[in-house]
């Protein structure tokens, strides 16, 4: 869903968010994952409503948002792919993993693809590291990968 | 095959003996018992429970949570992904007997956001022991109450050090506090907290149903009982593996069919990098810290480029609240890359151990203070290997 250019209901999923969790503001992370959900990330304007509405200052949401790499502040694609790369990953051979993924989607890592399905990431340590090379898309985990495996389940997404 | 062998997790347990049991005792009886087994917390410190919780029992205040810190980020780490997965109910009867031994009603799991695809599991055990009134109001009819809530994280390692874990959770940013006050003291809301990881709460049940004493059988002096150990990199065996305390590290890579091992990797990135020589140390708090992780890496590998692959995740997870870790971890990671490139200088070298050693004094939480574990052991270790290497040529572009 796009953020722009639709402020009214913007406001009102806010409030519906933020009513939910009863105003408090140590629910704020749990409200900024909800909004991020929905809108796929967060931009100046939820986060100036979310501040209003919780009676914080917006430099503190922003502080927040910017913080989790689970909260996105710029537009992102429909699928995340986080792939991992750390250690263990790396010694079961994250690096060819990652390269069929660039060829395939014509993307680098940190970029996303242009009709807005797919972004590229890189994350850490996912907790399959006895199966790796190990990724998730979205919440789905992907595991034991090679090359041709990767590239089959992202385009079971496309 | 190993000649010590206890399963203590992997073991059946029958659901709610353990609760049953303890509400015939007064909470102070339960808090002796796990003093008197010497359980140690699995979350790396290896703190005392029985002491963690007689702290929160004694500390003043109305409100007091329980929080399983369910975060797992540590790289080689995924022991508390399979309890999760395949015993939660022991995670949160452990919760359960803690918040009636402590006096909290309230618990929480911290739910590490890479593991989402879990929570629908979660959920469904909190429901079902629920429904068995092992959870929620009048626990088997008695005057006692436990909810549990599930909080999920966003996608930050440091949120796995407790204090910036209850930032995290009152909706902040995930940076470290400064110890005291203690959890304990002031946790959640300022309220008297106790912050436990998963595989700690699990143990609970089984050594209030067998005493302290059955679980005292086994293990060292200094470190009781058995661990679950996350094992990876060259073996044929990857996995979770119930081994007792005090196991040594050659027999893991026996068990696990390790052939060419150059060098052990215990406790993930904040942990120490091993070669063979410490191959016969046993895996204990007085020896090795048994931390969750072993990572194993055989003679084909290069340490240099394992030292920066630690580096470079230190440098990304680092929450950048305190120079000595900020400023330390991008350091260690651009002395690496000099070496790597050949152009690292002996006497440079020993700048960078001054300040990994400063790091270790002067960082505000254990990240900043465990990070230079990885590069001071594998620069000792290894010396030969990776220092003076031959000269990268240079880049046109450098
Ligand atoms: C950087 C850092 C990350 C940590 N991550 C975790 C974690 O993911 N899970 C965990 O249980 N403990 C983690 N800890 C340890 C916690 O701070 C705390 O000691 C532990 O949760 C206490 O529980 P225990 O006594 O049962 O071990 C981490 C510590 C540091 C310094
Ligand atoms: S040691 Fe590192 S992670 Fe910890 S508070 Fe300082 S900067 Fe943050
Ligand atoms: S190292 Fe990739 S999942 Fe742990």
């Amino acid at each position: 869903m796009k953020l722009e250019s639709m402020n009214k209901q913007v406001t009102e999923e806010i409030q519906k968010v933020v009513e939910k969790y009863a105003g408090r503001r140590e629910k704020l992370l749990q409200i900024l994952e909800e909004i991020n959900d929905v809108y796929g990330y967060l931009n100046e304007y939820v986060m100036k409503e979310v501040a209003k509405s919780l009676c914080i200052a917006t430099s503190e949401v922003y502080g927040v948002a910017t913080f989790y790499s689970f909260l996105n502040t710029t537009p992102k694609g429909k699928y995340i792919i986080r792939l991992c790369q750390t250690i263990s990953c790396d010694l079961a051979g994250k690096k060819q993993i990652a390269n069929a993924l660039r060829n395939e989607l014509g993307i680098e890592f940190g970029q996303t693809t242009s009709d807005g399905k797919f972004s590229l990431e890189f994350t850490n340590c996912i907790g399959m590291c006895n199966q790796g090379p190990a990724m998730l898309i979205n919440d789905e985990v992907y595991y034991n990968l090679d090359p041709e495996k990767a590239v089959e389940i992202v385009k079971k997404y496309q | 095959m190993l000649g010590k062998k206890k399963q203590i997790l992997f073991s059946p347990l029958e659901q709610g003996k353990a609760l049953k049991k303890a509400v015939s005792f007064v909470p102070k009886e339960i808090i002796e018992q796990i003093k008197n087994s010497k359980l140690r917390g699995c979350g790396g410190a290896g703190f005392p429970t029985g002491l963690k919780w007689e702290l929160a029992y004694n500390a003043p205040g109305k409100q007091k949570y329980i929080i399983c810190n369910a975060d797992e980020g540590e790289p080689g780490t995924f022991k508390d992904r399979l309890l999760i997965t395949d015993h939660a109910k022991k995670i949160l009867e452990g919760m359960c007997l803690s918040g009636y031994a402590v006096g909290a009603t309230e618990g929480i799991i911290y739910l590490r956001a890479e593991y989402r695809y879990l929570r629908p599991n979660l959920i469904k055990a909190i429901d079902e022991m629920t429904a068995d009134s092992l959870l929620g109001k009048n626990i088997l009819g008695k005057n006692f109450s436990f909810n549990v809530n599930i909080h999920l994280g966003a996608g930050a390692y440091v949120c796995g050090e407790e204090t910036a874990l209850l930032e995290s959770l009152e909706g902040k940013r995930g940076e470290a506090r400064n110890k005291p006050p203690f959890p304990t003291e002031k946790g959640y809301l300022k309220c008297p907290t106790v912050v436990n990881n998963v595989e700690t709460l699990c143990y609970v049940p089984y050594i209030v149903i067998n005493g302290p004493d059955w679980f005292k059988e086994f293990g060292t002096i200094e470190s009781k009982g058995s661990k679950l150990f996350s094992i990876s990199g060259d073996v044929k065996k990857p996995g979770v593996y119930e081994l007792e305390m005090g196991t040594s590290v050659k027999e893991v890579l026996d068990l696990v069919q390790a052939e060419n091992t150059k060098a052990v990797q215990v406790g993930g990135a904040s942990g120490v990098c091993i070669a063979e020589k410490d191959f016969d140390k046993p895996l204990a708090f007085e020896s090795l810290p048994p931390g969750g992780s072993i990572i194993v890496f055989n003679k084909s590998r290069d340490m240099l480029h394992i030292l920066k692959n630690f580096m470079e995740f230190f440098v990304e997870e680092s929450c950048g609240q305190c120079t000595p870790c900020r400023d330390g971890t991008f350091r260690l990671l651009e002395g690496v890359k000099l070496m790597e490139q050949g152009r690292c200088s002996i006497h440079y070298l020993k700048v960078l151990r001054d300040l990994a050693q400063t790091m270790q004094i002067a960082s505000k939480c254990g990240l900043g203070q465990l990070a230079p574990n990885s590069f001071l052991s594998i620069v000792d270790n290894f010396k030969g290997e990776i220092l003076a290497r031959d000269r990268a040529p240079e880049s046109v572009h450098a």
